[in-house]
């Protein structure tokens, strides 16, 4: 970047590009050719830039002016107001939501000001698609200085005293895996970049795999170097093609600076990185089955006792196995030194956090926080809190593995050790608000679902215990359940949990543990009281529409699609209670400025109370 | 899937060509952990793994069939079926899920007559309900091909699938819906 030039940066995460910011980049190019301004002003494809919700974002550096909502009819008011004469572009700005004033530089927007990002420095900022532009912020200095040294030792003293946890979830320190593998006999080593982030609600590694791929891919080099590795693999889910391409765009730039392949830098270091497509397993998430894949194998986790992967991985050889943001973390760690890093977060756990928010919170989006912050101040002062004024239920975090925390957690420190205790966990990031509106039986039958079908099949607990609480928890939602369920649930659950190998399995039940210990009530009232607190569950709630409210549109009768509302235009329709599937298309039908058709919890069909 | 789908399905296919295998195979015949890329590439030659390609594979890499077979079916990915043209995929992610997938699922279904991983009678659709499309932020997703719809409501769903349809038969055939807002808003609030 030239000195006094601007750039404009056109945010291409997923998200964004789903909002056609690559038009509006096209667009943005196009119209600065076209002025005297070319030459000046740069226009740059950024990776995600964190703020999904406000998107397609575009950035006006280095005033860092953010622009939210922009589409292409916005690109000749960017270009003529804020470029040209200096004029921001007030209406597409973020509007405060307490004041209504407009915040022109993202550093004021709150749901910035709570974050600190390492691991996402880089995204957002440089060009994902430009290896100069990582070459420009430091990018390959780390590695270049670790070739000058005669081996890995400082790194695994740097990484030892940063404290550096693996952030796949589990929490393992990193530089144990990596001593291990080090130490481990062998002529043939393997680095592998674990990429599979199959948990539903969870989009951190893609970002960074689309916003900042040189940094993973210097990472592993790293990591090649200190353990003794030539080759390393990133195994990517096949549905991030975006991800895909940047990170082919990247090593084939990397390898042609040098910076991968034979003798990098002139060091007589060797090390090639190969991208392998999983080809959608979530269990391959699990170390010995995600190497049994790039094997060509069934993903079917490793008996017990089993060698360690660091020991026996990959083609049976010693294989270091981390996530893409552990990966990530190790140029920054070396550049600042352990200890910097180690000054950050808690007691046990250092550094930042990388997280997905999404679900009923106002600002979705990838945030990065410091370890120990709260979740109160992730979902309200980041979060934005929950919106449309409902009430907030629960976070769900860890995805299938984690556990929904109530309200009274909202103070607990996040960081792997709190999370643990309060039955959930860190996992890779994924963190999902629910509102009032959300049933909690829903969501234990929601993850036992996806759990039951990822299961690989080889313990029995696993895959005859997720099959059988799935029946019940679907026997719960339906209105069918009986006394004695929550207990049994809890016994296959505490079974399931003990009784299996890998990580899904022995943590497959706490979805449903974590929604019995702190949401037991919903629970009972689904089987004692037949009804459904939250309204969310069909067979244990009714819809009527209100008399003094109907101004008999017709709107509902419409949609119905089993013609279960009776009633002329401008008389107040009825429904048919037992035609009615209570599909809610009645109440998505009716206009909010009538609201008449109500959602009650319970059942109106045999009770004969008549709308 | 089932086995007996997957025979079916070649058979009917009648004749079977080799040539875009013979290629794949050439490529990767000799790597270590051929069998997922090769799998891969196979699919997207021909737009699903016909039975004939399996065995074929089989032969080259000197793996039973069975173990191929084993593969396929154990990744969500492989399809021993042909797809239609379109795919649909809805998205059932944590967020998606609580900001009522479930819905928008049941009234793209109904209004193709199908469900999750069938074909429409005329090959212009298959739906695919997925785990998680990472675009949590415009809860809740689906994409037809490689365009993503975001903040769906059932009625908003099912309108951009009929103007999928409508330009499809149309005939300007790529599938190209440029015209459709991709990120509608899920509030029909007109009366």
């Amino acid at each position: 970047m030239k000195k006094d030039t601007r750039s404009l940066l056109v945010c291409q995460g997923s998200m964004c590009i789903s909002g056609k910011s690559r038009a509006i980049q096209e667009a943005l190019e196009k119209k600065v050719a076209g002025t005297q301004m070319d030459g000046d002003v740069e226009v740059k494809l950024i990776g995600c830039h964190g703020f999904c919700q406000q998107g397609p974002l575009v950035i006006v550096e280095p005033e860092a002016t953010c622009y939210t909502g922009v589409t292409v009819e916005d690109v000749d008011d960017i270009v003529q107001s804020d470029l040209r004469d200096g004029q921001v572009v007030e209406r597409l700005l973020f509007h405060d939501p307490e004041t209504g004033s407009p915040i022109a530089s993202y550093h004021d927007i709150p749901f910035y000001g709570a974050q600190t990002k390492l691991l996402l420095r880089h995204c957002g900022l440089i060009n994902p698609e430009d290896i100069d532009d990582y070459l420009g912020v430091g990018g390959y200095e780390a590695l270049g200085s670790v070739l000058e040294r005669p081996d890995g030792r400082e790194v695994l003293a740097e990484l030892k005293a940063s404290q550096l946890r693996g952030r796949g979830g589990g929490g393992f320190p990193a530089w144990r895996k990596w001593e291990a593998c080090l130490d481990a006999d062998g002529d043939e080593k393997f680095v592998v970049c674990n990429a599979d982030e199959g948990d539903p609600g969870a989009f951190m590694d893609r970002s960074i795999l689309e916003g900042d791929p040189h940094a993973v891919l210097e990472g592993m080099s790293i990591a090649g170097f200190t353990v003794g590795a030539r080759k390393g693999y990133i195994y990517v889910r096949a549905e991030y093609p975006l991800a895909v391409e940047r990170l082919r765009v990247a090593i084939d730039q990397a390898r042609r600076r040098g910076y991968l392949g034979s003798d990098i830098l002139g060091s007589g270091f060797s090390f090639d990185v190969e991208v392998f497509l999983g080809a959608g397993a979530f269990v391959c998430g699990e170390s010995t089955a995600l190497t049994l894949s790039i094997e060509g194998k069934r993903g079917l986790p490793k008996a017990a006792p089993r060698p360690r992967t660091t020991e026996v991985g990959l083609f049976d050889k010693p294989t270091l196995l981390n996530n893409v943001k552990t990966f990530a973390f190790v140029p920054l760690i070396l550049a600042q030194g352990g200890e910097w890093f180690a000054r950050i977060g808690t007691e046990g756990s250092k550094g930042t956090a990388t997280f997905a928010l999404s679900g009923h919170v106002v600002n979705c989006g990838l945030i990065e926080v410091p370890m120990g912050i709260t979740l109160r101040k992730i979902i309200y002062e980041i979060g934005g809190g929950v919106p449309e004024g409902k009430a907030f239920k629960a976070v769900q975090t860890g995805g299938p593995s984690g556990g929904c925390l109530p309200e009274s957690f909202l103070d607990t420190p996040v960081d792997y050790d709190s999370l643990l205790q309060a039955g959930s966990m860190m996992g890779s990031g994924g963190m999902v608000v629910m509102n009032e509106d959300t049933c909690m039986v829903d969501v234990a039958r929601y993850f036992l679902q996806f759990t039951e079908r990822e299961s690989c099949g080889q313990c029995v607990h696993c895959r005859l215990g997720t099959k059988q609480m799935l029946t019940i928890l679907e026997e719960i939602t339906r209105g069918e359940g009986k006394p004695g369920d929550v207990e049994f649930l809890v016994q296959i659950g505490e079974a399931v949990n003990a009784g299996s190998l890998c990580g899904l399995g022995q943590s497959a039940a706490n979805p449903v543990l974590t929604t019995i210990r702190y949401f037991l009530d919903e629970y009972e009232a689904h089987i004692v009281e037949g009804r459904c607190p939250a309204r969310s569950c069909k067979a244990l709630i009714s819809f009527q529409i209100l008399p003094d409210k109907c101004i008999g549109c017709m709107l509902c009768a419409k949609a119905c699609p089993v013609d279960a509302i009776a009633g002329e235009r401008k008389s107040v329709h009825v429904i048919d209670q037992g035609k009615c599937i209570r599909c809610g298309m009645c109440e998505e039908a009716c206009p909010s400025r009538y609201s008449a058709v109500e959602r009650t919890s319970g059942s109106l069909a045999e009770g004969g109370e008549e709308a | 899937m089932s086995v007996g789908q997957g025979v079916e399905s070649a058979v009917e296919a009648g004749g079977f060509d080799e040539a875009p295998l013979r290629d794949l195979l050439e490529t990767y015949q000799d790597q270590r952990g051929a069998l997922i890329p090769l799998l891969q590439g196979t699919q997207a030659a021909y737009g699903y793994l016909p039975a004939e390609a399996m065995e074929s594979i089989a032969r080259a890499l000197r793996e039973p069939l069975s173990q191929v077979f084993g593969v396929a079916t154990f990744y969500a990915q492989f399809r021993l079926v042909p797809r239609a043209r379109n795919v649909v995929r809805v998205c059932h992610g944590t967020a998606c899920h609580v900001s009522g997938a479930p819905l928008v699922s049941l009234e793209i279904e109904r209004n193709l007559g199908i469900g999750d991983g069938e074909n429409t009678e005329d090959m212009m659709f298959t739906i695919e309900n997925v785990a998680c499309l990472g675009a949590c932020g415009m809860a809740p997703v689906m994409m037809i091909n490689e365009r993503t719809y975001g903040k769906l409501s059932p009625d908003s769903a099912v309108k951009a699938v009929k103007e999928f349809r409508a330009k499809e038969e149309a005939g300007n055939g790529s599938g190209d819906t440029s015209a459709v807002p991709e990120v509608e808003d899920a509030d029909g609030e007109e009366a």
